[in-house]
């Protein structure tokens, strides 16, 4: 995706946001949970990419909703871009320690320790009654430099600063994939001796990813705690994770703009199938992931590539 | 004194029902490669085919010794047949896939499973505690132990010497020893390993299968059993050394412990000990304890 992908996923940032006060209130909270969501995918690309799955992500997400969560609760403080920042900051440098743990470990053994990772917490945030345990607590409504707004409008608020959020972190990955350390990620993923023998340390280059990937994965949880208004533990459990490498799978390691997608069509799906047959979206969720693995290996997204070969040979 | 010989049975119990989850996990893994998110609802199954055996037997008014074999072979017949469904129908497409692709489809598989058991037993939970209380309990000292804990004891350890004879002494367990050395070469060696594959995946789901019938009785049968097994049974893996049999019992042992102690002297720390065990374990020694060091690849 060079500088005109980058142009199109601009304008199509500023369609969606421009168009929200035309949109139902369900569409608009949708697509904020969905956008919010796409970035803790988009940090699951960012592994992917180098051949790296995390089933414990949700550890980001959760430690970024918290941070929201508690910062509001203790400080009384609400302003929403600094709260922003603090979930993405506190999730930054849990992944910066972890990362030197977990850059040793590559497949099965990442993903599982990462899940472990995420469990620990998850274990340690049930037991914290003064936390709420299970039931979690709810998130104080946020403000937007002094501006206070209510109900429908706090929606639309935190729809816009969602779509924000996205653009700059869908800018800043772009430009990572196209620097040495981003396009080194698929030498990686074949062969990282033959890397490390170009005098590159994989093993920091994938602390990298981790720290990328946990940054996202605050943002990510920040604002999904900000437009859910509640946070629990649920939000650490590996289930959670488990949907948020689904997604990932779903949307493939082609694109950036294929996690906001992939993230869209999961929710919809989602509540879609949640309303229809509540008995069976798992299934619905389970037989979509193995249709994709088995029949589309490279995700939606490689879907577009495919056409654009076809119009070329055509052309 | 009372606390700690507490502990240790606890642990014991514990650690016994971790092995028999983790075995056939560990096995599948050894010789196939394949980490079987798909194991949690082999549990599953198992635990809700036990529960309704032992509906079966309480309404006929069976002897409990009758009523404890039919648990266990309905678990087991159950795991033959989920095991026989998933290897050659959804496995065998993605042999030779990554790993972590082989993985998801498992956790694919899992998930689809998941909502089999609401449309087959339904959304609410079984209770299946007869044989618990049949067997009675026993008194060591001050300790009162439940005897049902001391079959689960002794099913683990009979597992345990059963898959280390059948490893070392048998025919078939030589050649599993073989592929799991090196597939390749044991294939040009006559090999047939598609089937050792497939003979391999069905034990494991019939292990996994077993693990939920016997914990049947202890536990409330109800939806999401097999998720929380499932991770559990990956921390005890890990910290043994994935595919290594006598490392899931020695994860087993330190998990049930770990727990048990935890559970008695700091209950708050629960779930908190078992994967902080793990990833103590994992910090020291990478790849688990049992697992023999891996050439890298140029």
């Amino acid at each position: 995706m060079g500088g005109r992908g980058q142009l199109a996923g601009g304008l199509m940032f500023l369609f969606a946001a421009a168009a929200a006060p035309l949109l139902p209130d369900w569409v608009v909270s949708l697509v904020t949970i969905a956008f919010a969501n796409a970035l803790v995918v988009l940090g699951l690309v960012v592994l992917w990419r180098a051949g790296l799955v995390s089933f414990g992500q949700a550890l980001y997400y959760c430690i970024g909703a918290y941070a929201v969560a508690l910062t509001a609760r203790w400080t009384g403080f609400t302003d929403v871009f600094a709260l922003v920042v603090i979930g993405g900051v506190a999730a930054g440098l849990m992944a910066v320690l972890i990362g030197f743990l977990l850059a040793r470990y590559r497949e099965i053994f990442f993903a599982m320790l990462s899940l472990a990772l995420s469990m620990i917490l998850y274990g340690v945030l049930v037991k914290s009654e003064s936390l709420g345990s299970t039931d979690g607590f709810s998130v104080a409504t946020p403000t937007f430099l002094g501006y206070a707004p209510h109900r429908d409008a706090l929606g639309l608020a935190l729809y816009w600063l969602t779509l924000g959020v996205d653009a700059i972190g869908a800018m800043l990955v772009g430009v990572y994939f196209r620097s040495v350390a981003g396009a080194l990620a698929a030498p990686i993923r074949d062969n990282e001796i033959r890397v490390e023998f170009l005098g590159v340390s994989v093993t920091s280059i994938i602390h990298i990813k981790v720290v990328i990937a946990g940054i996202l994965g605050g943002l990510g949880g920040a604002l999904a705690a900000l437009a859910i208004g509640h946070v629990d533990p649920n939000m650490s459990y590996w289930t959670t994770s488990g949907g948020f490498v689904f997604v990932t799978i779903l949307a493939g390691s082609g694109y950036v703009a294929a996690a906001f997608v992939g993230s869209l069509v999961f929710e919809a799906v989602r509540s879609f199938a949640f309303d229809v047959m509540p008995q069976l979206w798992q299934m619905t969720l389970g037989s979509v992931l193995l249709l994709t693995i088995l029949f589309l290996p490279d995700g939606l997204g490689s879907l577009v590539a495919r056409l654009k070969r076809r119009g070329e040979a055509k052309s | 004194m009372l606390t700690a010989s507490a502990i240790l049975t606890d642990g014991l119990v514990y650690a016994a029902y971790l092995f028999i989850v983790a075995i056939g996990l560990t096995l599948i893994f050894g010789v196939m490669k394949i980490l079987n998110v798909a194991h949690g609802s082999f549990y599953a199954f198992g635990a809700y085919g036990a529960a309704t055996a032992v509906g079966i037997y309480t309404n006929a008014d069976w002897p409990a010794a009758i009523g404890f074999l039919l648990m266990l072979a309905m678990g087991m017949a159950i795991g033959l047949v989920l095991g026989i469904i998933l290897e050659r129908g959804i496995l065998r497409l993605v042999y030779g896939k990554d790993e972590v692709i082989i993985v998801l489809v498992t956790y694919a598989t899992f998930l689809i499973l998941e909502d089999v058991i609401v449309l087959i037993w339904g959304p609410q939970s079984y209770a299946a505690y007869q044989p618990m209380v049949s067997a009675g309990n026993i008194e060591i000292g001050e300790l009162v132990l439940s005897n049902y804990d001391i079959v689960l004891v002794a099913i683990a350890a009979l597992l345990a010497g059963l898959a280390y004879w059948a490893l070392k002494f048998t025919r078939y367990g030589r050649l599993l020893t073989t592929v799991i050395f090196d597939r390749e070469t044991a294939a040009a060696f006559g090999v047939n390993v598609t089937l050792v594959y497939t003979v391999t995946f069905v034990i494991g789901a019939m292990l996994g299968a077993l693990g939920g019938a016997v914990m049947a009785p202890k536990i409330a049968v109800t939806l999401g059993i097999g998720v929380e097994v499932i991770v559990l049974a990956f921390a005890v893996v890990a910290i043994g050394g994935m595919g290594s049999i006598e490392g899931a019992l020695v994860g087993a042992l330190i998990v049930g412990i770990c727990r048990a102690a935890a559970v008695h002297l700091v209950p708050q720390i629960e779930l908190f000990v078992i994967y902080g065990v793990m990833a103590l374990v994992l910090v020291v020694r990478p790849y688990g304890l049992f697992v023999r060091a891996q050439p890298r690849k140029i």
